[in-house]
């Protein structure tokens, strides 16, 4: 049977280095952590959630902007999936509901670059 | 739901929701046999004899958010549709196993999809959980864990941004290399 991996090595090299890097942004922004938490249940997957988180990733890439992405289960909340919480820095957060693709850039523009909450999307806050 | 990888999460948060610490995905696909084979065990507190009979009925759920549970009898069906089968184990306090064998071949089965996406959104769960997977096409397979990747990376957060962005390279060049030579 052929076991094949990453070029191992230098694979886990990159992983390390990546460490020590991780290390260090964590360091600066103690105080300014942002968190995106994105429902993954039935309800979420099938309205598209796994597609929303990905392109969450993909724009805070873009944008270099560092924060936690966490998937959650059904909040009960079935009918305004896909569903996604803002939470910045300790402030209570903001649950934005029905995010598709498309909504992802204006929603990270708008509440994580501009600090403007779109109250069109809002499904509930605290 | 129109890619098997989306029945895959959806049974890992299952899992996640079952308390499991422990996710063992193991995907075979045998072009000899036509054969795809998708195994899902976790360490989680299990299902009662009583309600693994009822656990393939939409109209039952052990959630509290809702009363309809949709997600296996989805994944039963797209298994049922392609001269596939569908089997549910359990033991209360051990944890459950759901196999789902499909006509690799037929027409109606779902692709696997995007499978990196899906092993994201596990790794990113907000339970502490690890992840062991596991895809053989015809001979050659890939196998991957959380296990190690978290011994390496300390105390950074498996969620970490640029831990992803490495993830989902790493991921996608595995996936191309088992799909070289054939497969689909």
């Amino acid at each position: 049977m052929e076991v094949f991996r990453l070029p191992k090595i230098k694979s886990l090299e990159e992983l390390r280095k990546l460490r020590e890097e991780a290390i260090k942004s964590m360091r600066v922004r103690e105080s300014t952590s942002t968190k995106i938490t994105v429902g993954m249940g039935t309800c979420g997957i099938a309205a598209g959630a796994r597609e929303v988180m990905h392109a969450i990733l993909n724009e805070l890439e873009k944008r270099k902007i560092d924060a936690n992405v966490i998937t959650v289960g059904c909040i009960g909340l079935c009918a305004e999936e896909p569903l996604v919480t803002i939470e910045r820095g300790g402030q209570p957060g903001i649950t934005y509901g029905k995010i598709d693709v498309e909504k992802v850039p204006k929603l990270i523009e708008e509440h994580l670059i501009k600090g403007n909450i779109i109250d069109e999307w809002v499904i509930s806050r605290g | 739901m129109r890619e098997l990888s989306l029945h895959i999460l959806d049974a890992v948060q299952n899992s996640i929701e079952a308390d499991a610490n422990k996710v063992y995905v193991n995907i075979i696909e045998d072009f000899d046999q036509d054969k795809l084979i998708i195994e899902i065990e976790d360490n989680g507190k299990g299902i009662t004899p009583e309600f693994l009979k009822e656990v393939l009925d939409p109209f039952k759920t052990t959630r509290k958010t809702r009363h309809v549970g949709l997600g296996l009898p989805l994944f039963s069906a797209a298994a049922k549709n392609c001269n596939g089968d569908f089997k549910i184990t359990s033991k209360k306090e051990k944890g459950t196993k759901i196999t789902a064998t499909f006509k690799h071949s037929h027409i109606d089965r779902e692709p696997l999809g995007d499978m990196v996406s899906t092993i994201v959104a596990i790794i990113c769960s907000d339970k502490e959980i690890d992840l062991f997977y596991h895809h053989q096409v015809d001979n050659k397979k890939f196998e991957f864990n959380t296990k190690k990747i978290k011994k390496i990376l300390g105390n950074i957060p498996l969620a970490n941004i640029n831990v992803i962005k490495w993830l989902k390279s790493y991921l996608k060049y595995n996936f191309k290399e088992l799909y070289k030579n054939g497969g689909v």
